[in-house]
């Protein structure tokens, strides 16, 4: 090395690199859609038409969006839908991957491939069975037929069982001395050692309930029943009429809860969403 | 253990498996052999019994053009989406995985569309598509360019759904880059910084190969996802213009509660469950026989 050449070190406080401007350049117009939502939000909605960095601000879209649509109900949905599904979920998928774990079940290898099955075939592609069932349930509309097709999740199973076969028989082993039932070792030994993985999975069954469409759309057909994403989706049809700015304003209410939490637990839903692989 | 303890085992662990059991025979065994059925039996008029028609719905759907035009714009989808997206995603990963000034804004930047609702971004990317507000025509008007009707000409609509469908997945994609990369040891850097090893070289005969199972893994999500999430085009397009932004799932939902035509339905489903069929065994063959680094 002669005395001439830069070191690395140094050129990275100088002059940014091809490689820094591609990356931000390519940051910059990922944020920019939300970024633009933002702005159409918060100005009043003649400036959607002639963009005007310093046209002035209002909260007016929102308030019209609230008052035009009963998103307070959406919301209270939606709560209603994450919670039920995130907890019948956790039960339904503990006991199930307690099972596959520790029990020896005949034919166990068989019917883990069988519940595999589920990650490739979702509940939105058979919608039309779906719906039949959910019918003859007497759960349409109802925010239960909304979520109870996701209770029993293939890939809550799977991770589950994957975290509780890494944990040592020898804690389940003293419990029992101890004179625990099953249940009691399920609950005192094997479920506080998952948490992260309940973590972990809750982030991402949340963001999924929280987002998904197409089965709540099919399933609900009225205010009492119906989520953000379905109300939000019947607001913002071209057809209805609705001015952008208003429309815009919908759109940030539906992912505001959702994109806060992101951005304040960033790493978690990171983390998560890579534990999960498979949504 | 006694034969009767190990059946009272049996027993317990059959009984926790029960909830499950009964949840997934409702929602996916049950409604995937329906289907099934449904595709082969045409339904009889007024409370007439339904009649076996063995492959004859197939054949009719085969012989639907419209059928090919969706299946084609299926295909075209998952072409234009999958490389672009695993492409700019693996580049994100490198991006962010070296030393970049603004890291943790640039890696949120790039993951934050992952966690929007479709609906949401598809009201968004309106924003931008529309004829005449729209940002993008107002963009090339402003340079003297004509507008393109982005969303309504059907050579150009199917190219909008896929670049927003790009926009929303590259950035999840990238995580599991990242992580590969993290994973590596920084010991084949360190050597190839001592031969002198070109960063380009590097890359393609380190790091690219080494990230294979990352791609292969990423690729079976793509390709689920090509097939399975259909929800920005109610937004952005309804299939439309004339089917031109069509895909199988969205033309299911709208022979289903548009047409009412539940046998047309059953029979793309089926369709659809080979495809996915495909990927699941693409899945448990060739990507489970390799590492993953996770």
């Amino acid at each position: 090395m002669s005395a001439t050449t830069y070191s690395p070190r140094a050129r990275y406080f100088s002059v940014p690199s091809l490689e820094t401007v591609a990356a931000w350049l390519l940051a910059i117009i990922w944020v920019f859609p939300l970024l633009y939502a933002f702005w159409a939000a918060f100005h009043p909605s003649e400036f959607m038409v002639r963009f005007e960095l310093f046209a002035p601000l209002t909260l007016d879209n929102f308030v019209n969006a609230w008052s035009q649509a009963p998103f307070a109900r959406y919301y209270l949905n939606t709560f209603a839908l994450v919670t039920g599904v995130v907890i019948g979920q956790f039960v339904v998928c503990t006991l199930a991957a307690f099972a596959f774990a520790r029990f020896p079940i005949p034919g166990k290898n068989v019917l883990f491939m069988l519940v595999l099955i589920q990650l490739f075939v979702f509940p939105e592609v058979l919608i039309v069975e779906n719906y039949r069932i959910a019918s003859e349930l007497g759960l349409i509309n109802t925010i239960t037929g909304v979520g109870l097709p996701y209770v029993a999740s293939a890939l809550g199973i799977f991770l589950l069982r994957q975290t509780f076969k890494t944990i040592p028989r020898e804690l389940e082993d003293a419990a029992r001395i101890e004179g625990c039932s099953w249940l009691e070792i399920l609950w005192k030994v094997y479920v506080p050692l998952a948490k992260p993985t309940y973590l972990a999975y809750g982030l991402v069954s949340i963001s999924h309930h929280w987002n998904n469409f197409i089965w709540p759309l099919v399933v609900t057909n009225s205010v009492e029943s119906r989520p953000l994403t379905v109300g939000l989706g019947i607001f913002s049809a071209p057809e209805t009429g609705v001015n952008w700015a208003t429309v815009s304003a919908a759109t940030l209410l539906s992912i505001a809860p959702l994109l806060v939490a992101f951005l304040l637990f960033q790493r978690q839903f990171v983390q998560s969403f890579l534990r999960a692989g498979i949504r | 253990m006694t034969l009767t303890a190990h059946r009272k085992m049996q027993l317990y662990g059959a009984l926790l498996l029960l909830p499950a059991a009964i949840l997934l025979t409702a929602f996916a065994y049950l409604p995937t052999v329906t289907t099934v059925i449904n595709s082969l039996f045409l339904p009889g008029f007024r409370g007439a019994p339904t009649e076996f028609v063995g492959i004859e719905n197939y054949q009719v759907l085969f012989n639907d053009p419209t059928f090919w035009k969706v299946a084609r714009n299926n295909l075209v989808y998952a072409v234009g989406t999958i490389p672009t997206s695993i492409a700019l995603a693996l580049a994100m990963a490198l991006f962010v995985n070296g030393k970049l000034r603004g890291r943790g804004f640039v890696r949120m930047a790039y993951f934050t569309p992952t966690i929007l609702p479709m609906i949401a971004a598809a009201n968004i990317w309106m924003f931008f598509y529309a004829p005449q507000i729209g940002l993008f025509n107002k963009l090339l008007g402003a340079l003297g360019f004509s507008g393109v009707n982005w969303l309504g000409d059907p050579n150009v609509a199917l190219g909008s759904v896929i670049v927003m469908s790009v926009w929303k997945e590259a950035g999840f994609f990238m995580i599991f880059y990242l992580a590969a990369l993290q994973g590596m040891p920084p010991e084949l850097k360190e050597a190839a910084d001592l031969e002198g090893t070109r960063r380009w070289s590097f890359f393609w005969r380190v790091t690219f190969p080494l990230l294979m199972p990352t791609t292969l893994f990423v690729l079976i999500n793509a390709l689920i996802n090509a097939v399975r999430v259909v929800d920005h085009l109610f937004i952005l397009t309804k299939g439309g213009p004339n089917n031109a932004t069509n895909l199988l799932l969205y033309y299911v939902y709208e022979n289903a509660f548009s047409f009412f035509d539940r046998t047309t339905a059953a029979t793309i489903t089926v369709v659809i469950l080979l495809v996915l069929g495909v990927v699941a065994t693409l899945k448990f063959t060739i990507l489970d026989r390799r590492t993953h680094y996770q």
